[in-house]
């Protein structure tokens, strides 16, 4: 028999806690959500005025241009920055000493229905046997995490799949090494050629197990652009990486020039003595990203 | 080398072509025009395709005419109050590639999107004297600005995949295949190697 002392302490302790309810969620996911689709941040900005100033093709250094007039015309007028205003991924972590009224998800997938309605943005999401449109964008892809604290973080990364569909996944032999590894992500990068828009922003994940490889290449589309790997070693790959795939000749759009990609963003975790998964997860120039704690 | 029909004042100094195409421009459009784009086109993309192709298996007419036409693969976003367009720049082409040699047998003359086509689409395009056009994937709200009339002509249900029919004053492209089998992103490759 449970006492009534055992239930004071549970009352006492869910009002302790910090409380969201559903529809702060669900409103803050919706301006997320037409904040992300209509606005570029300032490190891919700042990325696209660099290598305009630094490209050498004059007619590659003019299609930069007109990306930053786009841009510019799509934050004043809230204008999608591109018609693929993508599916909707979001990274959430979750403070595990918050209390969420309601169901979490629901008030995701709800906020994410309302900002792509009120935005104005494209739906694009269907059924992957039927092809049928589900007519409201949902479901998003929600990745979850729980993290000490009591506060929610929502990263929204909206994911056009001209870029997504370049993306490809290897379980290599630990044999192939490093070298096997900077050898599959320039051939991913480099033969998606013209399809992906670049100049692209390449997302690895090395290690891990399958589903963890491609988890950790998509969540480091996440770090702000120029930001390098914490890992010394792993900065340095970055670095390689970048400098052999603006070798390849691919450039903006295809058109030439010596920016096929702006970064790489290299994570890893390690991965089984058997193993050696890489994923690579290409994103577009019109990398539109938006973060907000709650 | 001057491999690109290129001048540096680019977007003001384009080469004007009319839609739909006359024979005699589109035989002259060479791999590397950079084009500027005035008249009417269709749009349409997988769904759009997937409907053709239904159609035409049936023995059954197209909803439209494709003659001389320029079929732009895109799915625009859905214009506000007052809005011709949202925004609308190019998808992916390869999508395509599967359905375009029957269109071109009907009479269509030139896509566009961005992306490298197959083998057998620019098989088809020398055949049929057909071009390829790309224009600047992640530009949608720069490019909905060339776009001055917008309206549904079939497929509604299917809707950013609906069959629009499109008024383009000044809209930019880049000729990528040209109906003697040249192909400008090869161009571009082996300039670097």
């Amino acid at each position: 028999m449970i006492s009534q002392v055992f239930f004071d302490d549970l009352e006492h302790y869910f009002l302790a806690m910090r409380t969201i309810t559903f529809q702060e969620i669900s409103e803050a996911v919706r301006g997320l959500t037409m904040d992300a689709g209509t606005q570029l941040e300032p490190d891919i900005l700042e990325a696209l005025l660099a290598a305009r100033d630094s490209e050498e093709s004059p007619l590659a250094r003019h299609v930069l241009e007109l990306f930053i007039t786009n841009a510019d015309i799509a934050s004043r007028e809230k204008l999608p920055v591109c018609q693929d205003t993508g599916v909707a991924v979001l990274f959430v972590e979750v403070g595990q000493e918050l209390r969420v009224e309601g169901s979490l998800e629901d008030a995701i997938q709800e906020g994410v229905q309302q900002g792509y309605e009120d935005g104005y943005l494209r739906k694009s999401v269907c059924d992957p046997i039927t092809r049928v449109n589900t007519g409201t964008n949902t479901p998003a892809v929600v990745h979850y995490e729980i993290v000490p604290g009591d506060q929610l973080k929502i990263s929204m990364l909206p994911k056009g799949c001209g870029s997504e569909n370049m993306s490809g996944l290897t379980m290599l032999p630990p044999s192939a090494g490093i070298q096997g590894m900077i050898d599959f992500v320039v051939d991913q990068a480099v033969k998606a050629g013209p399809n992906p828009c670049p100049p692209i922003i390449v997302g690895v994940g090395m290690g891990g197990t399958f589903e963890k490889a491609a988890c950790l290449a998509k969540k480091s589309l996440l770090r702000p652009l120029g930001e390098s790997s914490h890992r010394d070693d792993i900065a340095d790959l970055e670095k390689q990486i970048l400098a052999e795939i603006n070798k390849g000749g691919v450039g903006v759009q295809g058109l030439g020039g010596n920016h096929t990609a702006l970064a790489v963003h290299i994570d890893s975790f390690p991965s089984h003595i058997a193993s050696l998964p890489v994923a690579v997860n290409i994103q577009c120039h019109a990398h539109r990203h938006k973060e907000m704690v709650l | 080398m001057s491999l690109l029909r290129y001048r540096p004042d680019f977007f003001d100094s384009l080469l004007d072509v009319t839609l739909p195409f006359e024979d005699e421009a589109l035989a002259s459009l060479r791999a590397g025009d950079l084009i500027s784009l005035t008249g009417s086109l269709y749009t349409g993309r997988d769904q759009t395709h997937r409907r053709f192709e239904a159609l035409l298996d049936k023995g059954e007419e197209l909803p439209i005419d494709l003659n001389g036409q320029l079929l732009y693969y895109v799915g625009p976003s859905p214009a506000k109050k007052g809005q011709v367009i949202g925004a609308a720049g190019p998808t992916t082409s390869y999508r395509m590639d599967k359905y375009t040699p029957r269109l071109l047998e009907l009479g269509l003359s030139g896509t566009m999107g961005k992306g490298a086509r197959s083998p057998q689409v620019r098989e088809a395009m020398v055949k049929y004297g057909a071009i390829y056009l790309a224009t600047f994937g992640g530009a949608g709200a720069l490019l909905s600005k060339s776009i001055k009339e917008a309206e549904v002509v079939a497929f509604e249900d299917a809707g950013p995949e609906a069959l629009f029919r499109f008024r383009v004053e000044q809209f930019p492209a880049v000729v990528i295949n040209d109906s003697q089998g040249n192909d400008f992103y090869e161009m571009v490759r082996k300039a670097k190697s």
